[in-house]
């Protein structure tokens, strides 16, 4: 009775002693934004917190780069405030971007919501343009962020120029070359020639083994390099007429009817599992996957595979920085996030965590992992993607870009590819669900 | 638990029937008990007279304040935005819409999917429940050694986290080395896809729900049949009556209050079902399912509002979803009234 009573006294104890401390680091935080607001540049030393919102891993706080800049900077400390998925990351923050309070002081935007960011939100950002010299990005890069009088919105911070991963051991097997400039040469140009080359690949194929991942990486690799996708350049919908959906739709197609499909969904277990066991020969890599491939096949694979170049030029992710005009802390905010996508950073997030970076300058200084060379037979992988990037067409992107892919890749094409259903059924299915997803 | 009910019914309407009285003479007679002379010149005694008519009204105040900024305000603002075109991108440029929400709504077939995915799972994983609940609290209701930790384990599943369960229950029916199917291939069963088959997926929701809910239930079962007198047991054993016996013509009687309780509350827990079918879900939860196989209807709004950005849509179906409740409500004010016309 006595032991109940006295920690039932503790238990009360602890739970308000949790909410004091909570409210008082609740006002701590806030007096401190107040004097730094008021300060502007900090006539209190260490007055400054800069909040950098992130979704998924983006590299900075792994490779060092925030230590390296508080190091730099004595007056500012940085914290990252990081929402594991997309999803939940981008309405919360557009939610906080209209509302006008609660935004970070930097703010991470992907690349499937960047034209809703210019189109909806720039008047919540600060323009960068007159800030840093535009010309260190990939133009291409640097025109998905802008606006139509020419604000630009966001810095860039990777891209995911795309290259074709294969396993040399496989192609060997099924009879075909596997030299990467050779085979570079036999599907150039278009994806339905890499297509083709799975079909031989398929009549000498080692048992067990498909020719690529999935359908959806080859949709998501042919549409990524396509000059038009699911908007037209005033902004309205074009998805059933573009002709870069249906040339990428078809050979999407071509690959969920004809077997050649290891019928994979793409970061599903089984998927990973897929690399360990070597059920694939090729898949399509932007240059972030590189790593992926690496860890999920393990030792059994090093030497094995190798990297050509993709049939087009092609862009697979990559995201943004923005700094609200929300933020206290403005002027500091958008020296950091200067900082953190200028070459040299991006050259030092590539070297921990293979995000290619969107400035050119630094392709030259780019030192992938020895590791990684060796993995990938010492395929000269940064030439490899930083010849796709540099030639990667300006692709229009829409408000609802991602939830209409979303509906085509995993609606249309998985019917198709995972429960026998004809393509025309999968495009009426991807159709209703993308009319759902507009809203219609 | 159903005295307690009734004795608060019988507050209720007396306290109503008070209320129809004229509040000047209840005041008075307040005030008469207190032994203060009723003088309407003394100061003191109309400040009396004013505390005695108003704080109770302060007293409840708090709630209704509550309510109002965070129900009422928020349930009409919602009705307002049904009749407009807002996306989650422009919250500030709204068009009216009129009934097309609505009518959109009525020609979509992954609502009429919904619909019917919150209806089949909620009826395969409320009726199993309340059954094994009413089971449970039978069992218990007799006397038993450590009863208190058998009542506190029952309520376990209750006291975890749907997050945390949900998880659990994932790796438990994982199609490829999960150990439900592991189990039945033991037995010489084909393994089932429980994410992707129609039946299979939503089994797998309701099991969980089954696994949170049925002690909570058990609870109130128990404490209502502790209520029941216990000499009407000593008297149906004295006829001869076995436990069976007993469980259906006295237990479950003097229960249908009880019951229809947590039918009500259970249905309406049912319609609401969303964060299981997320969870369950992983990475592409919102969506059911690649063919919204249990997609429910609280998943449908959370996918167009916050996934697909169209909060008019959105709110739209959450005003569906509250008239549903209101049809649900009145068909069981219909069933309660019969019942007690029966007995």
């Amino acid at each position: 009775m006595r032991t109940a009573r006295t920690s039932r006294r503790a238990m009360t104890f602890a739970v308000v002693a949790a909410l004091a401390t909570g409210l008082l680091a609740g006002c701590a935080s806030d007096d401190g934004d107040d004097s730094g607001g008021a300060g502007g540049s900090g006539d209190k030393e260490g007055a400054t917190t800069l909040t950098v919102g992130t979704f998924g891993t983006f590299g900075y706080k792994q490779a060092g780069l925030y230590d390296e800049y508080m190091k730099l900077h004595k007056n500012i400390t940085i914290k990252e405030n990081v929402t594991t998925r997309t999803d939940v990351y981008w309405p919360k923050t557009l939610t906080r971007l209209q509302a006008g309070s609660g935004t970070d002081d930097i703010q991470a935007i992907e690349i499937g919501n960047i034209t809703e960011a210019v189109q909806t939100q720039a008047n919540k950002f600060v323009d960068l343009g007159k800030e840093v010299d535009k010309s260190q990005w990939l133009d291409w890069k640097n025109k998905q962020a802008t606006t139509k009088d020419g604000k630009l919105i966001g810095l860039g911070t990777d891209v995911g120029p795309m290259a074709i991963c294969y396993r040399k051991d496989l192609f060997k097997k099924a009879g075909l070359p596997t030299d990467r400039t050779k085979l570079a040469e036999m599907w150039k140009g278009d994806w339905a020639k890499y297509v083709d080359v799975g079909k031989d690949y398929m009549k000498k194929a080692p048992s067990g083994t498909k020719f690529v991942d999935s359908a959806s990486s080859v949709y998501n690799a042919a549409l990524g390099g396509a000059k038009d996708r699911y908007y037209d350049k005033s902004g309205n919908v074009i998805w059933d007429k573009s002709e870069g959906v249906k040339k990428s739709w078809d050979a999407s197609m071509e690959v969920a009817t004809s077997n050649m499909s290891a019928k994979l969904k793409q970061f599903d277990k089984p998927w990973d599992q897929g690399f360990a066991n070597a059920k694939f020969a090729t898949v399509a890599c932007p240059a972030w996957m590189v790593g992926y491939i690496q860890e999920k096949s393990g030792d059994a694979g090093e030497g094995k595979w190798d990297i050509a170049a993709a049939p087009t030029a092609a862009n697979w992710g990559g995201s943004f920085i923005g700094v609200p005009t929300a933020s206290k802390h403005q002027k500091e905010a958008i020296a950091l996030a200067k900082w953190l996508t200028a070459p040299a950073q991006q050259a030092k997030v590539f070297a921990k965590q293979a995000s290619f970076p969107s400035t050119p300058s630094a392709y030259s200084t780019l030192k992938p992992k020895a590791e990684t060379l060796a993995y990938f037979s010492d395929a000269p992988l940064t030439q490899i993607f930083s010849d796709s990037a540099k030639t990667i067409p300006v692709q229009i992107f829409g408000i609802k870009d991602q939830p209409i892919n979303t509906a085509i890749t995993d609606t249309g094409i998985l019917q198709v590819e995972q429960k026998g259903k004809s393509p025309e059924q999968g495009w009426d299915a991807a159709t209703s669900e993308v009319k759902d997803v507009l809203g219609q | 638990m159903t005295s307690s009910n009734e004795a608060l019914a019988q507050t209720a309407s007396s306290a109503d029937a008070a209320s129809d009285s004229t509040e000047e003479s209840g005041a008075a007679r307040g005030a008469q008990g207190r032994g203060t002379p009723p003088s309407d010149t003394s100061w003191r005694s109309r400040l009396y007279r004013w505390d005695m008519k108003a704080s109770p009204y302060a007293f409840i105040a708090p709630f209704f304040i509550i309510f109002g900024a965070f129900s009422l305000v928020p349930l009409l603002y919602t009705a307002w935005y049904s009749l407009h075109n807002v996306q989650l991108s422009s919250l500030d440029s709204q068009t009216w819409a009129g009934l097309k929400n609505y009518t959109n709504l009525f020609d979509s077939e992954f609502f009429w999917n919904a619909l019917g995915n919150t209806f089949t799972i909620g009826v395969i994983s409320t009726v199993p429940q309340l059954i094994v609940a009413i089971w449970l609290a039978h069992m218990l209701n007799y006397r038993l050694r450590g009863s208190i930790v058998w009542r506190v384990v029952m309520l376990t599943p209750y006291a975890t986290s749907v997050a945390a369960a949900t998880l659990v229950f994932v790796l438990l029916f994982s199609p490829d080395n999960g150990m439900i199917n592991w189990a039945l291939d033991l037995v010489g069963i084909d393994p089932v896809n429980w994410r992707e088959s129609d039946w299979g997926s939503q089994l797998a929701v309701s099991s969980i729900v089954i696994w949170r809910w049925t002690g909570y239930n058990a609870l109130i079962y128990l404490a209502a049949m502790q209520a029941i007198p216990a000499d009407l047991y000593e008297s149906a054993a004295l006829d001869g009556a076995n436990r069976w016996q007993q469980f259906r013509h006295v237990t479950v009687p003097m229960l249908r209050p009880t019951i229809l309780f947590t039918v009500v509350v259970s249905t309406i827990g049912a319609t609401q079902l969303f964060g299981e079918p997320l969870l369950f879900g992983g990475v592409s939860g919102t969506k059911g399912g690649s063919q919204h196989q249990y997609q429910t209807l609280g998943l449908y709004m959370y996918d167009q509002g916050w996934i697909n950005g169209n909060l008019g849509k959105a709110a739209a179906i959450a005003w569906s979803m509250f008239l549903i409740l209101l049809v649900i409500a009145a068909i069981n004010l219909l069933i309660t009234r019969r019942l007690r016309k029966a007995q």
